[in-house]
């Protein structure tokens, strides 16, 4: 019987983005990473040529994380002590990205200078070849600070600087202007909220290229669903032709995963929750992958296993079959 | 796909008799559309015309129900491919595998833990649909062995999965006053299977490797009279499920292509392949075995999945007392989400520390939407303590605030100048350590 199978014919594309610099243009990676430019819903491979994949970054701390679940930690061991050794060993387990996630605080519980930020930097930039992503630790006025000493020392190396939030955007937008660099905008799971700080970042002058926006998410368990209607929302809407929402995607899964309980904690939780450890990746991969097929371009995550998982996930979801 | 005014109004007698009690055929075909009236309330549409009619009124995806003692299980009839435009309805049924090489020991703790699994989320009791039977040694008494062992244990429904039809035929033998569901028919058995479908009324697996074979056999197959049809196409990756389960979504609900019109079926061995099977289509899906630590995290993933977006899930705004708390414990405050009501709730009372928690009316919204949405403001938060009366419950005004929105803490001390404002953690998992150190 012959079948004739609905196909969407959509107007739009998602901009394709490129991070990280190589020698020959200014910066020192050993590749750079292209997302975006689909023009069909994820992995519609039937309707039209799907050109770059989703990739996982995977996120890193300027020195060890206590906060972080004893699970993560057992996994990494001591290469936790080390930016520029972690993200080697991110590498190795085939990182596409690292993401260095800027504590508030320096070794010795002091608030982080720009000395130590750079610093963490430029460790991890000397260590791997692969693109990288620089976040702050989510204070205003240190996230200015550091990033723009960050920004500065790597001009030209096309790194992400995040995270740009309403109340919060100018000064990191300013120095990825001035320093060849790229950004994240980030608003709270909602299609205009994100539309709108997308055109504040623009209007100021930073091209459509140079901004990966998160939508944000919530762990399984605690709104995804929101982070994935939303993100299929903005997907379609870029599909559709609307401008401002034709931005790759960039979520933080691993983030989201790793504080819930179910996570973090392993003792005097119901039996039903079943092994710790199993559990707890599960929870990170079935996070990042249903996040991938709503439309993410960039996973963030934590735990190796489920770095290797996601990985295999994404290589299945980009075979083209008959 | 259902038909517009005019196209039923083609269908009429167009006599405008107004023996429907509307004036003329087209407000009646126009009310038809609209599913406001029962086409009997026209005496004189043709047999022709009332086939047509009915047809194109069935859902385009086949509801398909399978039930044993009181579980009942409802697949189907799902209108949308993505959950915003309206809602997924009908959640997937999760099964498990057992097969017939497994010693009875075995056998008996699987089929107890299966069936005594509850695990509570959101103040939800979720739980497993049923079993997967699999014929692995193709030996009638084996397979019949395995029913009765998990008959009496568990009513939970059943899949019997075999391509041999004298397998299927012996389990369907020893099983009475129940519909499940058998696995399968293909190019070469479908005839016998078909018949062992319509004679025990049991909803029939279909499974092909193209969507075109599958459009053919189940054409065949509704000919002999059996319409309970689940589709399995075999697929290779994510990728080629992903794309066979929305060609079929697709066909079904934009063109109304009724040989795929049924749920779908998928055979998981990996977190991956279930997840997309919840997220991306299947009407029932099947693990390879049962493990409490996927089995969670998947009904949770189910439940988020087919929550209707128009509704989220709220709790009645109020103050709720947790671990007995007397006039002097603090006042904790949060918003009506159900998953942020439950997640605080949940950590105040796993810490033992009684307190008041006040439950804002945030239109459902969760601390940080709430917030961004001007519906978690300084207003708010002194209407709603202002409108409980907490203040009559307590010896000492002191309030704590979700980290998340610290910011408020200025506002809220000018709103409520006689409380002692104070900032929690951002996030429930840190309530206890709070309570314990700073309260």
């Amino acid at each position: 019987m012959q079948i004739d199978i609905p196909k969407d014919k959509w107007q739009g594309a998602v901009r394709t983005i490129t991070i990280g610099a190589t020698s020959n243009d200014g910066g020192s990676r050993q590749k750079t990473i292209k997302i975006g430019g689909q023009k069909t819903m994820p992995f519609m491979h039937f309707e039209n040529e799907i050109p770059h994949r989703p990739v996982v970054a995977v996120e890193i701390k300027d020195h060890r994380p206590n906060d972080w679940s004893p699970l993560l930690l057992e996994a990494w061991k001591d290469v936790v002590d080390d930016p520029g050794i972690w993200a080697k060993a991110a590498e190795e387990l085939g990182a596409d990205l690292i993401v260095l996630a800027l504590s508030a605080t320096g070794k010795e519980g002091n608030p982080i200078t720009p000395e130590e930020a750079i610093s963490a930097t430029r460790s991890v930039l000397e260590s791997t070849g692969v693109p990288l992503i620089v976040e702050g630790p989510g204070q205003v006025e240190l996230d200015n600070v550091v990033l723009v000493a960050i920004a500065e020392e790597t001009k030209g190396e096309k790194l992400v600087l995040g995270i740009c939030e309403d109340n919060n955007y100018r000064t990191i937008v300013a120095t990825a202007m001035a320093n060849e660099h790229l950004v994240i905008a980030r608003t709270a799971m909602d299609v205009n909220l994100a539309k709108q700080l997308n055109i504040l970042v623009s209007d100021m002058g930073l091209p459509l290229d140079r901004i990966i926006m998160d939508p944000t998410t919530g762990a399984l368990g605690y709104g995804i669903e929101y982070g994935f209607s939303v993100m299929e929302r903005l997907r379609l809407a870029a599909l559709q032709g609307d401008n401002m929402t034709q931005l790759p995607m960039i979520v933080t899964p691993g983030y989201e995963a790793w504080k819930t309980k179910e996570s973090k904690v392993g003792v005097g939780v119901p039996e039903s929750w079943g092994d710790w450890l199993e559990r707890a990746i599960n929870w990170e991969v079935i996070t990042a992958t249903t996040l991938i097929e709503s439309g993410a371009d960039i996973v963030v995550l934590r735990h190796p296993e489920s770095i290797k998982i996601v990985k295999n996930a994404i290589d299945e979801l980009m075979t083209v079959s008959a | 796909m259902a038909l517009s005014g005019i196209q039923i109004y083609k269908l009429l007698p167009q006599t405008n008799c107004k023996e429907c009690g509307y004036p003329t055929c087209l407000a009646f075909a126009m009310k038809l559309a609209a599913k406001q009236v029962e086409l009997t309330s026209c005496p004189y549409v043709s047999e022709e015309s009332k086939v047509q009619l009915e047809e194109s009124s069935a859902p385009p995806i086949r509801l398909i129900t399978i039930k044993s003692g009181h579980h009942e299980l409802k697949v189907g009839n799902e209108v949308v491919l993505f959950r915003h435009e309206k809602t997924f309805l009908n959640k997937p049924g999760l099964f498990i595998t057992v097969d017939d090489n497994l010693s009875n020991d075995q056998l008996m703790e699987i089929v107890k833990q299966v069936d005594s699994y509850k695990v509570n989320y959101v103040g939800i009791e979720l739980e497993v649909d049923g079993f997967a039977v699999l014929s692995k040694t193709d030996d009638e008494k084996k397979f019949c062995e395995v029913i009765s062992t998990i008959r009496n244990v568990s009513q939970k429904p059943l899949i019997f999965i075999s391509k041999n039809p004298k397998i299927i035929e012996a389990g369907l033998e020893i099983i009475s006053n129940e519909v499940c569901m058998i696995s399968s028919a293909n190019s070469t058995n479908w005839e016998e299977m078909a018949a062992l479908a319509k004679t025990h009324k049991a909803v029939l697996v279909v499974e092909t490797e193209t969507i075109e074979q599958m459009a053919e056999l189940t054409e065949k197959i509704k000919a002999t009279g059996v319409e309970d049809i689940v589709l399995a196409i075999s697929a290779s990756d994510l990728s080629s499920n992903l794309s066979q389960q929305t060609k079929i979504r697709k066909l079904a609900l934009k063109n109304n292509f009724k040989p795929l019109g049924y749920p779908t079926i998928v055979y998981a061995s990996s977190v991956t392949t279930a997840t997309q099977a919840i997220t991306k289509y299947a009407g029932f899906l099947v693990l390879e075995k049962f493990s409490p630590a996927l089995v969670y995290p998947l009904l949770v993933l189910r439940q988020n999945i087919y929550t209707d977006p128009q509704k989220p899930i709220q709790v009645q705004p109020g103050v709720y007392e947790i671990n007995n708390p007397k006039p002097e414990d603090p006042v904790l405050i949060t918003t009506n989400f159900s998953i942020t009501y439950f997640s605080v709730a949940n950590e105040v009372e796993g810490s033992g520390l009684p307190a008041w928690l006040v439950v804002a009316d945030a239109e459902g919204m969760s601390v940080l939407t709430a917030w961004a949405a001007g519906k978690f403001d300084a207003e708010r938060i002194a209407k709603s303590i202002k409108g409980f009366n907490i203040a009559e419950k307590v010896t000492r005004k002191r309030m704590v605030l979700p980290g998340h929105v610290a910011v408020l803490s200025g506002e809220l001390e000018a709103e409520l100048p006689d409380w002692e404002i104070r900032v929690g953690p951002r996030e429930a998992v840190d309530i206890p350590k709070y309570l314990k150190q700073a309260i």
